[in-house]
């Protein structure tokens, strides 16, 4: 199985604050990978370093074979490498076809495509994605009138109509409905099936995370803590501890 | 498009066209209006559709207006010796040397303002939210000071510009029509700007410009096409306000920062930003207004229009056309709409929990 992103020793500290610390993982093509830890582990960090929001201090990224630790996020997110936030980032005074229709993806884009109109199978991927995450009879909304539950799957399927070849996602479940939980786990799974795109997924949600990875890196301060299968990292004492607060 | 649009279009044309031969008097007003017109809707590119509020487009005006001018001038004379005798340089030209002259100064006013662009956005596009307005506030301002101080291009004494060949009414007649086909055509070009990518794309950037970026959009690419395309065409028109006027200088003909460049922004807010037809209300309100108060309320003229602004700002931010919007959102095909499939429908209710 090919590693897809391999992150390879990376430390990031902001002034006195070490984010993240001699970090190394991998996430496997074709997979679901899980990151979980308590708050302020440096989950998030570990993600803005890998899209290259933020320079890395030491250590290097890797995307399928390529070094990308000092790409600008722009050109990683060409690359197929793509996030989504944990606070919800869509356009909110773009209708739901429109947020859609800007996510194609960026990759090949020339100065003449910036002027053309959208071709229709663009038009008939919106409206597949859109009734994937069951938002199409909302799709002349404006997306920011959207509840929270709703920007969430819109940003979803936004991420899905750029065609990533891996997706990296920061707390799907946070702030969604229980009732939707289980739907949106399906829509996770079928994305990773059928469309065959890599997830690379943090979660606090235990029963989610459980569900969906097939393996899990927890992080605690800043440091890589454990990393197994769900099954080892439920029954791990470090882990247990750190989400206790024994640390 | 709408039979009932389409009548709009031809009324609009029609009443440009026969205004001049109408209202003879009022042709110079005419003109002024349609070119506020195109300056609020170039301003609109930017600071409406993809919300970087520049308060220094005025400068693409100004700098079209001195390059067509160098421009002229350059087919007969010597630049420097023509600024320097301030007008009383004696030349000799042609008619068609005359319109050609012209024509090469339109080009070029709109060639220079698109490289200015380019060169000026490499520099301010980092800025972000009020440092973006000031930063450009300040290049406006310093392009005044820096022309004012600049000999060659006649100094803070300004330039004569070459003299129309014929009588005042054709003169007036024919500046006219020039500004009326160039806001026609930037309106046309931003009709159809708007329905392609780069509409959605500076969208984009004005709602959430880090998430364009993490998508892999081609931000600054953007950034530079947006603002070239308004600086193309205030140099044009900056261009022909110049030889329309017939002296130039830079305070208040080329840069005139507080007037017109406070102008176009108050008219496309007045008009409701980011909507195609917006800056074109705001435009024909404000400069309506405007003449109305010079003419009737003189002495009090700046303080109605600094009240017009205030009650603007203050209690329709989004304009005349947004809260058309805000009210019959259905009108403007804001609406849920399920479609007949069952599967759909069973997704929607999902959705809606």
């Amino acid at each position: 199985m090919r590693t897809l992103i391999d992150v390879r020793n990376v430390s990031k500290t902001f002034g006195g604050v070490v984010a993240n610390h001699d970090i190394s993982l991998k996430v496997p093509e074709g997979e679901i990978t899980g990151l979980i830890g308590p708050n302020g582990s440096g989950k998030t960090t570990l993600f803005n370093c890998i899209v290259g929001n933020h320079p890395i201090d030491s250590g290097s990224i890797v995307f399928q074979d390529r070094e990308i630790t000092t790409f600008t996020v722009q050109k990683i997110a060409r690359l197929g490498l793509l996030r989504t936030f944990q606070q919800t980032h869509i356009y909110g005074n773009m209708n739901c076809i429109q947020n859609m229709l800007i996510s194609v993806p960026h990759r090949t884009e020339g100065y003449s495509d910036m002027f053309r109109p959208y071709r229709r199978e663009a038009y008939e991927r919106v409206d597949e994605l859109l009734e994937f995450v069951g938002l199409y009879s909302k799709r002349k909304l404006q997306a920011g009138d959207l509840s929270f539950g709703q920007q969430k799957l819109l940003e979803f399927a936004m991420a899905l109509m750029n065609g990533p070849k891996v997706l990296l996602l920061d707390e799907p479940t946070a702030g969604i409905n229980p009732t939707l939980i289980n739907g949106l786990i399906d829509r996770l799974k079928r994305a990773n099936q059928e469309l065959g795109i890599t997830l690379f997924v943090i979660e606090h949600n235990m029963r989610v995370i459980m569900n969906l990875a097939e393996h899990i890196y927890c992080l605690a301060h800043g440091e890589l803590l454990a990393q197994g299968s769900p099954n080892e990292i439920q029954n791990d004492q470090r882990v247990i501890d750190a989400y206790l607060g024994a640390h | 498009m709408k039979p009932s649009v389409i009548a709009l279009y031809v009324v609009i044309v029609i009443a440009g066209i026969t205004a001049p031969l109408v209202f003879p008097n009022y042709t110079f007003q005419i003109a002024v209006l349609w070119m506020m017109i195109l300056f609020a809707l170039t301003w609109d590119i930017m600071g409406g559709q993809m919300g970087y509020n520049s308060l220094g487009n005025i400068f693409f005006f100004g700098a079209g207006m001195y390059i067509s001018a160098v421009v002229q001038i350059a087919q007969f004379a010597p630049v420097g010796e023509y600024t320097s005798a301030f007008g009383a340089y004696q030349v000799e030209f042609t008619d068609a040397q005359y319109y050609t002259g012209l024509g090469l100064g339109i080009v070029a006013a709109g060639i220079g303002a698109i490289f200015c662009a380019v060169i000026l956005g490499a520099c301010v596009f980092g800025l972000r939210g009020p440092y973006f307005a000031i930063g450009t506030l300040g290049l406006a301002l310093a392009a005044a000071e820096l022309i004012g101080g600049w000999e060659w291009v006649g100094g803070g004494g300004g330039i004569s510009m070459p003299v129309f060949p014929g009588g005042p009414d054709l003169r007036s007649r024919f500046f006219y029509y020039i500004v009326f086909v160039l806001a026609i055509t930037t309106f046309g070009f931003l009709r159809w700007l708007y329905t392609t990518r780069f509409g959605l794309a500076i969208n984009a950037i004005r709602d959430n410009e880090s998430k364009a970026e993490a998508m892999g959009l081609h931000t600054k690419r953007y950034k530079t096409a947006a603002w070239s395309i308004a600086a193309f065409f205030l140099g044009m028109v900056g261009a022909v306000f110049g030889n329309m006027v017939g002296f130039i200088e830079p305070l208040e003909v080329a840069f005139p920062t507080v007037t017109f460049g406070i102008f176009m922004v108050a008219m496309s807010l007045l008009g409701g930003k980011g909507t195609l037809w917006g800056p074109v209300l705001g435009a024909t309100l404000f400069h309506v207004i405007k003449e109305l108060t010079w003419i009737y309320l003189l002495g009090w003229q700046w303080v109605a229009l600094g009240a017009i602004i205030v009650i603007n700002v203050v209690f329709f931010q989004q304009g005349i056309l947004g809260w058309a919007m805000d009210r019959w959102p259905e009108k403007f095909g804001i609406v849920v709409e399920p479609s007949p499939g069952e599967g759909r429908a069973v997704g929607a209710q999902e959705a809606a929990q």
